[in-house]
């Protein structure tokens, strides 16, 4: 068994957080996991991906181009920019919620959050979008969109392991005082998808 | 009692030496091995381990070197390049050896992500003499760690833990012996007298031959490692260390029966080369393959072995344009250049890379995410008071000014808009720098930013420099109050240790002060109208004759809350969106047809005393 999850986001979503719950996830399943994140100068404002990977065996930590069963995209331009690390066949779960670039350097193309998206839609039907950011929110913090994602993710049944093992690694890795609006988020996003796949 | 724990390579590290018992850590921050250091930090109190950030690398392993000669267990923590700042001990250290143990993580960034360089310390470590581990994961980060205290203590030698980038920031679960860290031993014995510490031509004469039959020694031992490991039975050989190797095991299994078409040779402990142990593999196969980030270091250690023992092997590697010379490796990198290895062979057989669902031609084009300062980063107020006042400089007197930068956050001066970095080298660089410029170009201004930590680091020998033999330059000390790129790290100005206990805190105006500089200036840059006191300390210290310090003031936006923000008045905003062109604020975007602040604005004001319609003002408390 190997399953690769990408995350894509923007410095400052949480991407590194989402990833290390995963991870502790896959672990609680009796899983090897590896995972490589960007720190350093692309830490804030900068593109930021982790890939994480679990299996039964320790790898390298960089998911292979056309490898990832899954990308969780926390932004639209961020979800595309990984899309060629996603197999035929994968899933992508994306916050439709988009972050402008803080400067235009000469020779950056516009960014046209809508164009990206319809881009998406047209090319992967069954993608799920929503925007997770404006969920959060509505639960308490617009910083809880990376909890909500995974929510969704485990809403939609695409991990390999159950809603319960990632539930009780947000209960214990999620300091007491964000506890309840994390968790909030979590659960809105798994009914969201429910309802939104009628299952 | 054993554990399992979801760790950082450099968390691994760290959890490895205090298992063996480390009593002195000492080091110097630089991604990606910071978290090393912090991780024992955490850890001091409770273990009873000495740590300590240190003000460069070189003070870093002195100091470790000082405990070591006395009995106790060391380990110094570094990046690539802090290496070489830490050079000039090392080289002699070998020589002198130790008697507890020493251990320096060195951490590699191929890419590079956030370095200067692409040096690989496997060939540092040779160069040296100094053993070097080279671990592929976490678990193995662990492990080896615990082998180099063993190995420095039985052999009296340091050795390099190397690590690189996708190693120290890796997590992965880790198997600890120990679930939670204990107390370690204090240093027992302490230093004996003896003339063997003391470096002079006659000893370095006399521990030569000593240095090298450690190193035959070390070869031995290594050859016998299962660290060193070999695995199939094909008749095509690949060697490999560090990650790479996890690269070659899973691009080989794109082919059925990989067990019988290649033997894969992982490099654990890379120098001394393990040489029996290889040349038994090299014996088992017709070809070889080196995959390796990096200096072909592995590709020369076998091409010599291969010569020395008249094995009819042939090599593919870097050397003959099959693997990329420089940048990170990955899974697809190994398989196209072992394809390209096999192709000359004559070979039918191939690796299958998999199919991706679309390749990167086919996408939309992206916007570009380029790392800038953050919103209300004090930075970004001092370059734009000096491009003013370059700017004016070069209308009433038609005198061009020369930016030198250094290495920190605020090497993103460079960056669009501000464009205030013409030359970064390495760390301290920017005030030696601007000093030759001045002898070349005697006309132009001089200007050489320099971060807190960074002046400490090795900023004070250019200053000293500057005063002694004249140059005409002016230095802007950036003070935040903390080593801000690497995550926020004291450092000698801060008045606070590693440990968070108080310490004497050095005040970098009195520094230059001592040094003889005369033109020096405190500018406080908190004040939201602090632009026109920097611009008037700018021009009042580049028309100063001679060498002139500005220390500007701040706070870091990473690590303080800001109590305010500010807003658009849209009455008064004329859309001419000079504030995002002149800034390039993160908090500050063109929308539709005016500029908008985002929430991640912390308040500094800089828009607002810039934007021309004073359209700009503050739009409420933060709580």
């Amino acid at each position: 068994m190997k399953y690769d999850v990408l995350i894509a986001g923007v410095g400052g979503q949480g991407v590194v957080l989402a990833s290390r719950l995963l991870a502790l996830a896959a672990m609680k399943a009796g899983f090897h996991v590896s995972t490589a994140e960007t720190i350093g100068m692309s830490q804030r404002e900068g593109s930021v991906s982790s890939h994480i990977r679990i299996g039964e065996e320790v790898s390298g930590s960089l998911i292979p181009i056309g490898q990832a069963d899954l990308i969780l995209g926390l932004e639209p331009a961020e979800t595309l920019r990984n899309l060629p690390f996603l197999r035929k066949g994968g899933k992508i779960l994306v916050n439709t919620h988009a972050i402008p670039p803080a400067s235009r350097p000469p020779g950056s193309p516009e960014y046209d959050p809508s164009a990206l998206l319809s881009f998406l839609y047209t090319n992967y039907p069954d993608i799920f979008c929503s925007d997770f950011t404006e969920l959060a929110a509505e639960v308490g913090t617009y910083r809880a969109a990376n909890v909500a994602m995974l929510g969704a993710a485990a809403g939609a049944r695409v991990l390999p392991f159950s809603e319960e093992t990632l539930k009780a690694v947000l209960d214990a890795e999620i300091p007491e005082k964000y506890k309840a609006v994390n968790k909030a988020a979590f659960e809105r996003a798994i009914k969201c998808i429910r309802f939104v796949s009628g299952t | 009692m054993t554990d399992k724990k979801l760790l950082m390579g450099n968390e691994a590290i760290a959890l490895g030496a205090i298992e063996a018992g480390v009593q002195v850590v000492t080091g110097y921050p630089g991604t990606p091995s910071t978290e090393a250091l912090e991780t024992i930090a955490r850890y001091a109190n409770r273990c009873g381990i000495y740590t300590e950030w240190s003000s460069n690398e070189k003070v870093a392993l002195e100091t470790a070197a000082g405990a070591a000669y006395s009995g106790a267990k060391a380990l110094v923590t570094m990046k690539q390049v802090g290496l070489n700042v830490a050079s000039d001990p090392l080289m002699s250290l070998s020589y002198i050896g130790v008697k507890g143990a020493l251990v320096l993580l060195v951490a590699d960034d191929p890419g590079p992500h956030s370095s200067q360089t692409e040096q690989d310390t496997r060939a540092f470590g040779h160069f040296a003499n100094i053993p070097v581990l080279d671990p592929a994961a976490p678990q193995e980060a662990y492990e080896l760690t615990k082998l180099a205290f063993e190995l420095s203590h039985e052999f009296e030698i340091p050795i390099i833990l190397r690590t690189t980038t996708r190693v120290s920031h890796s997590c992965g679960d880790v198997e600890v012996e120990v679930a939670e860290p204990v107390a370690v031993e204090a240093v027992s014995g302490g230093f004996i007298k003896d003339r063997r510490w003391t470096i002079f031509p006659k000893l370095t004469a006399e521990r030569h031959p000593w240095l090298e039959s450690v190193q035959v020694k070390l070869s031995e031992r290594f050859s016998d490692l299962s660290f060193n490991s070999v695995s199939g039975s094909g008749k095509i050989g690949i060697i490999a260390s560090g990650v790479s190797a996890l690269y070659v095991k899973e691009a080989v299994k794109t082919v059925k029966g990989f067990k019988e078409l290649f033997t894969l040779f992982r490099v654990g402990t890379v120098y001394p080369f393990p040489e029996q142990a290889v040349l038994s593999f090299l014996k088992g196969i017709d070809r070889l393959i080196v995959a390796e980030e990096l200096d072909p270091y592995l590709e020369e250690q076998v091409l010599q072995l291969i010569g020395k023992a008249h094995l009819p092997v042939d090599v593919y590697g870097k050397k003959n344009g099959f693997f990329p010379v420089s940048g990170e490796y990955n899974v697809d990198i190994v398989i196209d250049s072992v394809n390209r290895a096999l192709t000359a062979f004559g070979d039918n057989l191939r690796l299958s890379p998999a199919s991706p669902a679309i390749s990167r031609e086919k996408l939309p084009p992206l916007p570009i995410r380029a790392p800038t300062l953050c919103a209300g980063c004090m930075h970004r107020t001092v370059f734009y008071a000096f491009k003013q006042a370059a700017k004016q400089l070069k209308k009433e007197a038609q005198v061009d000014t020369i930016f030198s930068g250094d290495i920190g956050c605020y090497t993103l001066g460079n960056a669009y808009p501000l464009n205030m970095v013409d030359t970064c080298l390495c760390m301290g660089a920017g005030i030696s720098l601007a000093g030759g410029l001045f002898r070349a170009n005697p006309k132009a201004k001089q200007v050489a930013f320099i971060g807190d930590s960074t002046f400490f680091h090795s900023g004070i020998p250019a200053v000293v420099n500057a005063v002694y033999n004249g140059a005409d330059i002016t230095l802007a000390v950036l003070d935040n109050r903390t080593t801000a790129m690497t995550g926020h790290q004291p450092h000698p100005g801060v008045g606070l240790t590693v440990l968070g206990k108080a310490s004497k805190a050095i005040d970098i105006a009195d520094v230059v002060r001592s040094c003889g500089v005369e033109f020096v200036r405190t500018v406080d840059t908190v004040d939201t109208d602090s632009l026109e006191d920097c611009v008037k300390a700018a021009k009042e210290a580049m028309n100063f004759k001679g060498p002139s310090v500005i220390v500007f003031k701040g706070k870091c936006v990473g690590i303080t809350k800001p109590d305010k923000y500010y807003k658009i008045k849209p009455e008064d905003c004329t859309g001419c969106g000079f504030c995002v062109k002149e800034l390039g604020c993160p908090a500050l975007n063109l929308a539709e047809d005016k500029p908008v602040i985002q929430d991640s604005c912390s308040g500094c004001g800089l828009c607002a005393q810039i934007c021309p319609s004073e359209a700009i003002c503050i739009g409420g408390i933060k709580l």
